[in-house]
């Protein structure tokens, strides 16, 4: 069987990263199995600019963002197979995958890289009512069609979910010469970046429906109209609130999801919030040598973390590579009050970090609150922030001195944390 | 007559999303003048607020039609943010427009674009589609936008 020292799953920024900073600790033998035809991942399709201020101090478009690392892994001489399908990873990290250049291949792996992105929720995910007609894609879809392949998916649109997709594709389809009737968010907040509201809603004066669902959908061939209902507190649609559009096009950006069937399949531990594995502060998966970053571990709002992310796993496994990573037991990291998850989930407690950064969202809005850190249940530090938004990941990194002595837990929690506590927006 | 009022913004200079205060005092059918900004975290964003309030500009992103590369569609940029005014206006130029592969990136695919001085710039380098690969759309399908079914 042929083997290889690191296989990275996935040639986006998360898989481009993480193979470069592997290569420049040292690592001479990698693979990075890619799905399309070049890499580049979904930033291909997010002609859009604001990538790349925390990386490279500058504003950049998505495909502009992605071939700075493209070319960087052609300079460094990494092997990319593109158009390569991986069908099955195995936990001894043997894996194969399918590619009209290589046919079928199984290869011995000694690490992984778990770099897969993420898929949208389609409409099946959400169970909107109505008829089934052509004409409803999910926004990252609709994507794809404006800006690579060049079809306009519709003239009267409607969007579902003010996630950043939906926001941009808002914009998008409004500049493309449709009319964006307006958007609809369940919940009473949005759940896109704050800029992208401005930028792709107030500046085209397109309306943002907060509370509302879409009740109905009409249609024989194509979509006919669209149908939101306002929701109540447990977001039941309210009767008598119906207001319809006549619309040939509905667009979804109802979440995404981590895709980790390959994961699964290799039995790695999933976490049920993230949807994506189970990681030390190595970024190591529960399979010893095989490591996750980026959207696949969770989904991520700027492509500059899902960098960072991908690096600091690229150099892990350079490290388990070559002198090994410390085992042993480890304490668990807890989302508290007040917080939807907290990254990684566990820390070896043998050979603490010199420092140590947590990723974690907030459950909802939250304005001029405490964030506390408590180890093995005392408070060891408290930090104030100003605004918190479930759509804005956050960062806090912790020095070795706050970790000395870890033994059982580290938990992250909003003091005081009421879920009625909303951000009332000025 | 002077007016004094508070304006608040969310500025868009990158992803942080600040939530800007901006004290603006105007003069009756006159630009407003911005006296004072806070809760920024940056000197960014400052000057944003006080272009947003006086002369907003936007960095346009748009594709045109490319023949013989990858796609069918070439992501292209302007060189610098134009006034938000004229987004469609150059939105009609970028429509208009029309790229052959091969393509490097920053290459000038719409000079001076509609009198703005700002160029429209190739986003992204694209080869030229070797000839034995196959194209998911046909040769020559490389023209505007369809309007699939609608």
């Amino acid at each position: 069987m042929r083997t290889c020292d690191l296989v990275v799953i996935g040639g986006g920024s998360a898989g481009m990263a993480a193979a470069i900073a592997a290569r420049e600790k040292g690592v001479k033998d990698i693979l990075i199995l890619e799905r399309g035809e070049e890499t580049g991942g979904i930033l291909l399709q997010c002609i859009h600019n604001g990538f790349g201020l925390h990386t490279f101090g500058e504003e950049l478009s998505g495909p502009s963002y992605a071939e700075r690392f493209s070319d960087q892994v052609r300079s460094l001489g990494i092997a990319v197979e593109t158009n390569a399908l991986v069908l099955h990873l195995d936990t001894d990290r043997t894996l194969s995958y399918v590619s009209p250049r290589s046919g079928f291949v199984t290869l011995q792996a000694r690490c992984v890289i778990l770099a897969m992105g993420c898929r949208e929720r389609p409409r099946g995910a959400i169970g909107i009512p109505g008829a089934r007609p052509a004409g409803v894609w999910t926004a990252g879809a609709a994507q794809r069609y404006v800006n690579l392949d060049g079809f306009l998916p519709g003239r009267r649109v409607f969007i579902l979910g003010s996630g950043d997709i939906g926001l941009i594709m808002a914009r998008r389809m409004t500049l493309e010469g449709a009319k964006v009737l307006g958007v609809a968010e369940l919940m009473p907040y949005s759940n896109g970046l704050s800029r992208n509201l401005k930028q792709c809603l107030e500046d085209f004066q397109i309306p943002l429906y907060l509370s509302h669902t879409v009740t109905d959908i009409q249609g024989r061939e194509r979509v006919s109209a669209v149908t939101i209902s306002q929701v109540d507190e447990n977001r039941r649609p309210i009767p008598g609130s119906e207001k319809t559009f006549a619309v040939d096009t509905l667009l979804l950006s109802v979440g995404l999801l981590p895709e980790n069937t390959l994961s699964e399949e290799a039995g790695i531990e999933l976490h049920p919030r993230t949807r994506g594995p189970v990681v030390d502060e190595f970024l190591q998966a529960t399979i010893p040598g095989v490591f996750a970053c980026g959207n696949v571990l969770h989904v991520h709002d700027l492509v500059d973390f899902v960098t960072a992310e991908g690096k600091e796993a690229g150099e892990a496994a350079a490290r388990f590579l070559d002198a090994g990573l410390p085992a042993g037991p480890h304490a668990s990291v807890e989302a508290g009050e007040g917080i939807s998850y907290c990254l990684p989930q566990r820390i070896h407690t043998q050979a603490l970090p010199d420092s140590l950064t947590l990723s974690f969202r907030v459950l909802s809005p939250q304005r001029n609150v405490t964030l506390a850190v408590e180890k093995d249940g005392k408070c060891i530090k408290t930090l104030r922030r100003r605004v918190m938004l479930p759509a804005e990941m956050e960062r806090l990194t912790l020095q070795r001195e706050d970790l000395t002595g870890l033994q059982e837990s580290l938990r992250l929690r909003i003091m005081d944390f009421s879920q009625n506590g909303r951000l009332e927006e000025g | 007559m002077k007016e004094k009022r508070t304006e608040e913004l969310i500025c868009i200079v990158c992803p942080m999303g600040c939530r800007l205060r901006a004290e603006v005092e105007q003069a009756d059918g006159e630009t407003p003048q911005v006296l004072s900004v806070s809760g920024n975290s940056c000197p960014r964003g400052a000057r944003y607020a006080k272009e947003e309030l006086t002369a907003p500009t936007r960095t346009v992103t748009g594709t045109v039609s490319i023949e013989g590369g990858l796609y069918r569609r070439l992501p292209v940029i302007t060189s610098a943010p134009i006034p938000k005014d004229k987004i469609f206006d150059v939105m009609e130029e970028i429509h208009r427009a029309h790229a052959c592969a091969p393509v490097q990136i920053h290459d000038i695919i719409i000079p001076n674009v509609c009198g703005l001085g700002a160029d429209v710039l190739a986003a992204r380098t694209m080869e030229q589609r070797s000839s034995d690969d196959e194209s998911v759309f046909p040769a020559g399908s490389a023209g505007g936008f369809d309007h699939q079914g609608v």
